[in-house]
């Protein structure tokens, strides 16, 4: 098998995801079977090749670097879980010394 | 008037020539829904009073001389692409309750050009998925058989124009969500060039990858669409500078013009259903007769799918990484930060989309990056330069859509590998970025409908409409589900 239970759990922390014991298990018996299957690409000969990260090459385009105002601001603000006012409020971040 | 008898294109003739108005259409499609939708299950969101208001400014408009390309026509939407004041939901628990702040480039584009929403397709959650059934509410049926999927992600914009639920559809495709969709449903679809249409407002998938694109009943619905939303966009920076042609007039001037097509001998040497073959060869029999076919040879077709499967988790476990229950989406309750982020996450995506974050986090993490995506993106370069070195030599590519017909819901979904190989045909086409379209060609005697693919070089879209504008004109097929001749 190409992946433990183990680093099934070390990848979903890294992927900041929350998984049961049960759930643990089924991902690592699927993901082994679909890392298997991504073998076939070790016998392609790739070493001269050059990787492609984008399929449509274009300069970055640049532009001025203004301030708009987004006009929604209301519209951004009624979506957020949690409100104070204008700020949106999450768990505590720090802890007290 | 029979809404079954309609296209986009008669539509339009009927609205301008004032035999119908934009509120007729309107709630005839809209009770169209009301028939049909229950037994299919197609839009997530239909808003009739947000539709009538549409309709009768497009009826205003007309009256007053501002004619757009599409002014007054119905059309359904994926829901991945955002349209201002209304839900967005990419059909996943973690975006239930999103309100879009913003309309996507295509919405404002097509709002310039008089287009009536009708409403917001069902699809797999995140677009990450073949059949519609990965929705984290429900899945969609197909309408040539209720027991069988309409394809996916796309699987609802597919339907929705297939029982004539609106004139046309937006979806989008990453891996074939319009295409193979679109062969299920027995509609047309494209995914057009990346970089042809602005991605801007469409929720990011797998960014190169992910292109919007048009479904219509005919080839020139489908070319109309297209013209209505290609084009430069400065909030895409992916988003080419070239001059958009007239796609109507090109694929009218182009009737009779010959072509070299190519037929790659790794797609037809692969396991695919004798139904499908059989329609495939019917379609090259009427070809011969005035363009010059050839085999070509695409030789790293076969580690398309694992490259793809490679690449696009990558790029979603990135992408997604936006949902984490601070600023938008399903928050869980929690008492830390990192108890939220993993609670939230844990809790509001689905499986497939966990499957898929957990491959791309895998791909991209220390000590497998150069085994599993740098690898993966060095093969895509190789699957580029077949489809390079091919259009050298050919001026289009045709293929079967999908490898068999819309296959019977839960048949593939719980064997992911399954369904990441059933992509086999529409895959290698976004990973080298070029331009397709799926054509309805016939109904296997289980009458269930039959696609075939036309591939084009970069930026060549209207070659793509112009051929298969030809092979619809030789078919001369109608695609009615049967449930709408009751």
């Amino acid at each position: 098998m190409p992946i433990t239970p183990d680093e099934v759990k070390k990848i979903a922390h890294l992927a900041r995801l929350e998984f049961s014991e049960e759930e643990l298990l089924a991902y690592t018996e699927e993901l082994s079977k679909i890392l298997d299957y991504f073998q076939e690409l070790q016998e392609v000969d790739t070493s001269t090749i050059a990787p492609t990260f984008h399929p449509y090459k274009k300069k970055t385009p640049f532009r001025e670097d203004e301030v708009e105002t987004f006009e929604n601001i209301e519209g951004l603000l009624k979506i957020a879980p949690e409100l104070k006012d204008t700020l949106i409020v999450v768990p505590k971040v720090v802890k007290a010394p | 008037m029979e809404l079954k008898e309609l296209t986009l294109k008669k539509a339009l003739n009927l609205l301008d020539e004032g035999k119908l108005s934009s509120k007729e259409l309107c709630t005839l499609t809209l009770e169209q829904i009301k028939k049909y939708d229950p037994l299919v299950k197609a839009f997530l969101y239909v808003n009739e009073e947000w539709v009538l208001k549409q309709a009768e400014e497009a009826d205003k408009k007309r009256k007053e001389g501002k004619r757009g390309l599409l002014t007054g026509i119905p059309l359904s939407i994926k829901d991945n692409i955002l349209i201002k004041g209304h839900p967005t939901t990419c059909a996943s628990k973690i975006l239930a309750n999103y309100i879009a702040p913003y309309d996507a480039t295509v919405i404002e584009r097509l709002k310039s050009q008089g287009v009536v929403f009708i409403g917001k397709t069902n699809m797999d959650e995140f677009a990450m998925g073949s059949s519609t059934e990965n929705s984290g509410f429900f899945p969609t049926r197909n309408p040539w058989d209720l027991e069988r999927v309409p394809g996916g992600s796309s699987g609802g914009s597919a339907v929705s124009v297939a029982l004539r639920m609106g004139l046309g559809s937006l979806g989008s495709d990453t891996g074939g969500s319009i295409r193979q969709p679109a062969a299920f449903c027995g509609v047309v679809g494209m995914k057009p060039t990346y970089g042809l249409v602005s991605r801007f407002g469409l929720v990011a998938f797998a960014s190169s990858l992910d292109q919007i694109g048009p479904f219509g009943l005919t080839v020139e619905d489908t070319a109309l669409l297209l013209q209505a939303i290609a084009g430069n966009d400065p909030k895409d920076s992916t988003s080419a500078e070239i001059e958009i042609p007239n796609y109507l007039e090109f694929i009218e001037n182009n009737l009779n013009t010959t072509f070299k097509i190519g037929l790659p001998k790794e797609y037809f040497s692969y396991d695919i259903d004798p139904e499908i073959t059989k329609y495939l060869e019917k379609t090259i029999e009427i070809l011969k007769k005035r363009h010059t076919m050839v085999e070509i040879s695409l030789p790293h077709t076969k580690y398309a799918v694992a490259t793809y499967y490679i690449i696009a988790p990558a790029e979603a476990s990135s992408n997604l990484a936006r949902y984490d229950g601070v600023k938008y989406g399903f928050r869980a309750e929690a008492k830390s930060l990192l108890e939220m982020y993993k609670k939230s996450r844990g809790l509001g995506f689905g499986k497939e989309v966990k499957r898929r974050i957990m491959l791309g986090t895998y791909a991209l993490s220390a000590g497998y990056y150069d085994a599993y995506y740098l690898k993966a993106s060095k093969v895509r370069t190789l699957i580029k330069e077949d489809f390079e070195k091919a259009f050298k030599e050919v001026d289009l590519i045709l293929t079967p859509t999908t490898p068999t017909p819309p296959f019977r819901l839960g048949e593939k979904i719980s064997d992911p590998l399954q369904m990441y190989l059933s992509d086999i045909f529409t895959i290698p086409v976004n990973l080298a970025g070029l331009p397709a379209l799926s054509l309805p060609v016939g109904l296997t005697t289980d009458n269930l409908p039959v696609g075939v693919q036309i591939i084009g070089p970069q930026f060549k879209d209207e070659l793509v409409l112009a051929l298969a504008y030809q092979i619809e004109k030789d078919l001369s097929l109608k695609f009615i589900p049967p449930i709408l001749k009751d």
